[in-house]
This record gives structure tokens, C-alpha cells and sequence, in this order.
């Protein structure tokens, strides 16, 4: 393609005649107007990420004035009444996200360390495009296998166990239906994981060899110069590497949706049904009948894009801050 | 060797043992979900899936034809609304950008690229689906579109950047306008990459449902034009899976299935294409 690219081809052709002609030279000598046109959609992202915000914001309005903050503070949601309270929702949302990121940093980022310090590159290449296609797995296939694999399994496994074992802690009380907060986290894990490792994996290859080679020539073995050395080198990627993941992990829907229970309540027990943000959007949208309901739905949505906003905000700058660093040798 | 060094040793090959194990585990995520997937998927899949449409509840048999033309429809929407924009955005910044405005385009782009799918589809429908007063094709394709755009704008610019300057300078030399040398020289070279990418933002929705629930809603018959709600495989396999009916559950796996071997079969597929031309510019 780059050869046939001829000197011939890029001379200048005889022009039309007449107006035709004035037009298209104006347009070939003017770069101004492919300038104008690119400027313009790259311009869009912004228009349209603005947008975005005015439209969530707009037509939240009604919520948004009745409740204040209460809204994300009490949890009576009651739409007959029209009282919303979001507290169980935000709760939700934060105790499936958390057990996620517990059960997907250990796991990404020991996953990653693996392939980038000890597996030979290509096996670690080949086993990254493995990730890759992991991580493009669409969430709904995630939920069908949540809810007719997953949770079954969980129930029988995990969570009967430990009730037995541990049931008169809160964390583990009450019935145990499969459904809730930690089949919820466990999918979201599964979810996550492909991300930490990735973005984690390459962060790690980024940091310059002589760091590695210096801690070994101190007398390091490779696990200390891997884990003395290298991993705090590229921390502040990895920690953005945790804080995309945890920006999906909180914005997660379908997968999310199908396992947690859908009962909007603030429970300690792990094996209760919950309720996130997300799932309650994708529940009762369609349902919703009445100006407030709706409103109070999409200033739901408002929420979570907040709440993401920040957090892939901050990832970005940390991921830039290591990348940047690592080219700087 | 004193203890202290047994020790570190021990230390060096157990941890190294765990982040294998957590390899190892990960992989075999993957394979346990194609296991699922083609055991009660496979077993599901029939000829009838791809011709018929849905069967009224509590008739057996049927399939999801209506979805698997309603997914593609969509995603066409979503290719011919978001490709462009995020195209041209991309050769804005590889070739014409820098400075603030190029940073804070970038910038803007990853993070519209982390935002929730869900919170697309609240966009859509209040854009389209309140002022038209119903769901529609076009908003689900709308939600789509707009998750498209920044993958497709940050994998052009990325390709892009990796033509040679070499042959930008070749170009200009032989007295080609900077857009002529771009549209003629700079786009083909990388376009290969370029193409990979969209393929790949394509396969990324393709999956997509939350933004699907309440625009382009579900709809049990075909839907012509764009103005009407339309069927969707995700959303499909999405309500099938919640229904009470066991003949729906096998349908859901089914359409899990053909969902999951499209979206692989687009991605290994740009990637080996990639991978390829890489090899031949290379020897070439």
C-alpha cells in the first residue's frame, strides 16, 4: 500500500475548467478547509461530552430540587410516593465493587508480574491476546454464566460453607440464596481482571531494564528485585491500572443486574440480595411511569457518571505520570 | 548457605509459584467460559435460530432471526454515525493537532471511553427517545455511535502516528498540499491499523445492552425502518435469560453463543490481519 503510493499520483493533475476548476484549487492549496473539517470532529468529543453532562443534568431537575442531597443519603425508595432515597443503591454499588477489587488485584496484578518478569515473551504475548479476548467477552454472556453457573456453585461451594462455619458473624449471616452482594463481586471480579493485567502488565515491561539488573547485581534474588524494585517503580501505573478497573467495576450493568437479588436494602451480610446503581437504571427505566420517577432514575445516572468521571480522571494522570517516566530513559 | 539465604530462595520461588497460579487461574477463566458457552450453547444452536422469529410464550421452538438482523442494523447505525466522527477526529490529532486543544480532546476521548454504557443510553433516550415519544432503532444506534467515537479517535491517532515521517516528508517534498499528502500518502499507509480498529471498537458494542434497554427497547417481530423498537441479541439473550421458561434458557445460551463467536471471531480475526501486515511491511 505504501509503495504504490507513486510519485505520479501525487503530482498535480490538470484541473477542471471554469468555476469547477477555482473550486478545486482553492481546496487543494487550502489545507485551512481539512483543517476546519478534522477540527471540527475532533471538536465534537467535547461537544458531545458536554452534552452528555447538560442532558444528565437538565433532566434530573425535579429530583434534584426536591431532595437535595438527601437523595444520596436516605433510602426509602418508594415510587408510588415518589420519595427516592439512593443510599442502598450507592451502597450496593460500593460493597460489590470493593469485593471485586479484592479478589481482582491480587489476581491481575500477580498475573501481571508473571508475565512480565518471568514468561518468556512470547508466551506472555500469546497469553495476553488470551486476556484480550477475556476482556471482550460482552458482560451479558458474563451474567448468563453468573446466574446458571456461577451462583449455583457459589451457593453449594462457598457460601453454605461458610454460614456453617461462620454464620454468627454479620458478615455471613442470614439465609443463603446465591443471589447478593458477593455473587455480585465475584462477577465483577471475573469482569475486572482482564484490565488490572493488562494495563499492569504493560506498565511493568515499560520500567527500564538497568533498574532490574542493578537490584540483581546487588544481590537480589528476582522475586526482591521484582517486588523491591520494579513494582514500586511503575506503583503509580499499576494504582491507575486498579482505578480504571474500579471505574468499570462501579459502571457495570448487565452481569451486575442478573446476580445481585435486585432488593434495595443496606445489609451487612455478603449473602444478602442488594441493589447497585446500574442495575436499578436498567430495571425500572421502562417501568417508570412518572416525571419524578424518571428524573430520579437519570439523576442516578448523574451519579455514576460523577463518581467515574473522577475516578478515570485520576487513573489517566497516574497512568500518564509512569508511562512518562519510563520513556524518559 | 546461611538460613537467610535459604529463605530468600524459598521466598523468590513461592511467590513467583503464586503469580503463575494466578496466570494460570485467569487463563482457565476463559476457557471455562467457552466451555459453558459451547456445551449448553452448542446443544441449542439450530438452523431455526437464525430463520425464525420468536415463538409466542409457552410455544417451544422459534429462533432469534429478527435479533441477529436487529444487532446488525444497529451496529450499522452505530458505524455510520461514530466511524466518521471519530476518524476525522483522529487525523486531526496525528496530523494537524497539538497544543491544549489536542491534549484536552485526547484527554476528553479516554475519559468518555470510561464512562458507563448505561449512562450512554440515558443520553440517547433523553436526545431521541423523549422528543420522538417512543424507542427507536436510531437511539440504541445513537448510544452505540457514541461509545464508538472514542475508540475509533484514539486508535487512528495511534496508527497513524506510527507512519513514518519519512513518507510525510516524501510526500510534501513532490509538492503535495498537507491535506493531499494525508488523504493519498498518510491514511492509506496506516489504514490497515486504522480498519483493526474500528473492527475492533465494532465488536467492543456489539455486546453491549444496558445502552439498548430503553432505546432501542425489544421487539418480538421484525422491525423495518429505523423508527420503530427494534430486537437485539444482547437484549435478547438478556431478557430470555431472566424469563421462567426452560426452552427461553436454551434459546439465551444459544444466542450467547453466536453473540461470543462473533465478537471473538472480529477480534482475532483484525488481529491476525494486523499482525500480518506488520510482518510483510516489515520483510517488505
Amino acid at each position: 500500500m505504501v509503495t504504490s503510493t507513486t510519485a505520479l499520483e501525487l503530482a498535480p493533475r490538470p484541473g477542471r475548467p471554469g468555476r469547477a476548476r477555482a473550486f478545486v484549487g482553492r481546496l487543494r492549496s487550502g489545507d485551512e478547509i481539512a483543517y476546519l473539517i478534522t477540527w471540527a470532529f475532533a471538536a465534537s468529543v467535547l461537544l458531545i461530552t458536554c452534552l452528555i453532562v447538560y442532558e444528565l443534568w437538565d433532566k434530573s431537575a425535579l429530583p434534584r430540587h426536591k431532595f437535595g442531597l438527601h437523595f444520596l443519603v436516605t433510602s426509602v425508595w418508594d415510587p408510588v410516593f415518589e420519595q427516592f432515597g439512593a443510599l442502598p443503591f450507592i451502597y450496593g454499588t460500593l460493597v460489590t465493587s470493593a469485593l471485586a477489587l479484592l479478589i481482582a488485584v491480587p489476581l491481575g496484578v500477580g498475573a501481571a508480574i508473571f508475565l512480565a518478569e518471568l514468561a518468556p515473551p512470547r508466551i506472555s504475548d500469546a497469553l495476553s491476546f488470551v486476556i484480550e479476548l477475556l476482556a471482550a467477552v460482552p458482560s451479558v454472556i458474563y451474567g448468563l454464566i453468573g446466574i446458571f453457573v456461577m451462583v449455583p456453585l457459589l451457593r453449594k461451594y462457598v457460601e453454605v460453607p461458610l454460614h456453617g462455619a461462620f454464620g454468627y458473624l454479620p458478615l455471613f449471616k442470614g439465609p443463603v440464596m446465591g443471589v447478593g452482594f458477593l455473587a455480585a463481586g465475584v462477577v465483577l471480579a471475573v469482569m475486572i481482571v482482564p484490565f488490572i493485567l493488562s494495563i499492569s502488565r504493560e506498565v511493568l515491561l515499560s520500567v527500564p531494564v538497568d533498574q532490574r539488573e542493578a537490584a540483581l547485581a546487588l544481590g537480589a534474588t528476582k522475586w526482591e528485585s521484582t517486588w523491591k524494585v520494579v513494582v514500586p517503580y511503575a506503583r503509580s501505573g499499576i494504582m491507575g491500572s486498579i482505578f480504571l478497573a474500579l471505574a468499570r467495576a462501579l459502571g457495570e450493568t448487565m452481569a451486575v443486574t442478573m446476580v445481585i437479588g435486585n432488593n434495595p436494602q443496606v445489609a451487612a451480610s455478603l449473602f444478602a440480595p442488594g441493589y447497585s446503581i446500574a442495575a436499578v437504571i436498567a430495571n425500572e427505566f421502562t417501568e417508570a411511569t412518572s416525571d419524578m420517577y424518571v428524573q430520579a432514575l437519570i439523576e442516578l445516572g448523574l451519579v455514576l457518571f460523577a463518581v467515574t468521571i473522577v475516578i478515570n480522571a485520576l487513573a489517566r494522570i497516574l497512568i500518564l505520570t509512569t508511562a512518562g517516566r519510563g520513556t524518559a530513559h | 548457605m546461611g538460613m537467610r539465604t535459604v529463605w530468600r530462595k524459598a521466598v523468590n520461588i513461592l511467590m513467583f509459584s503464586l503469580t503463575g497460579l494466578a496466570t494460570l487461574f485467569t487463563i482457565a477463566l476463559l476457557f471455562f467460559i467457552l466451555g459453558y458457552l459451547l456445551w449448553y450453547g452448542g446443544r441449542s444452536v439450530s438452523w431455526n435460530f437464525f430463520t425464525k422469529l420468536p415463538t409466542p410464550v409457552g410455544e417451544t421452538g422459534g429462533g432469534m432471526a429478527n435479533a441477529i438482523v436487529g444487532s446488525g442494523k444497529l451496529l450499522l447505525l452505530a458505524a455510520l454515525i461514530g466511524v466518521p466522527v471519530g476518524f476525522l477526529g483522529g487525523v486531526y490529532l496525528a496530523e494537524f493537532g497539538g497544543g491544549t486543544f489536542s491534549f484536552l480532546v485526547r484527554y476528553t476521548a479516554d475519559l468518555l471511553n470510561g464512562i458507563p454504557s448505561i449512562v450512554m443510553g440515558i443520553f440517547a433516550y433523553t436526545v431521541v427517545v423523549l422528543p420522538m415519544r417512543h424507542f427507536s432503532a436510531l437511539a440504541g444506534g445513537l448510544a452505540l455511535a457514541v461509545m464508538l467515537v472514542p475508540i475509533v479517535l484514539r486508535s487512528t491517532e495511534q496508527f497513524l502516528r506510527a507512519v513514518p515521517v519519512p513518507l510525510r516528508e516524501g510526500a510534501l517534498a513532490l509538492g503535495a498540499s498537507k491535506w493531499r499528502a494525508v488523504a493519498t500518502v498518510v491514511v492509506p499507509a496506516g489504514f490497515r491499523g486504522i480498519a483493526t480498529g474500528i473492527l475492533l471498537s465494532l465488536a467492543r458494542v456489539a455486546g453491549e445492552t444496558a445502552p439498548l434497554l430503553f432505546t432501542s427497547f425489544s421487539n418480538r417481530f421484525w422491525a423495518p425502518g429505523w423508527d420503530q423498537p427494534i430486537a437485539s441479541l444482547p437484549v435478547m439473550i438478556y431478557t430470555y435469560a431472566l424469563s421462567p421458561y426452560e426452552d427461553w434458557h436454551r434459546q439465551a445460551w444459544a444466542a450467547g453463543l453466536v453473540l461470543l463467536a462473533l465478537v471473538f471471531i472480529i477480534t482475532t480475526g483484525s488481529r491476525i490481519i494486523l499482525s500480518l501486515g506488520f510482518q510483510s511491511s516489515r520483510s517488505g
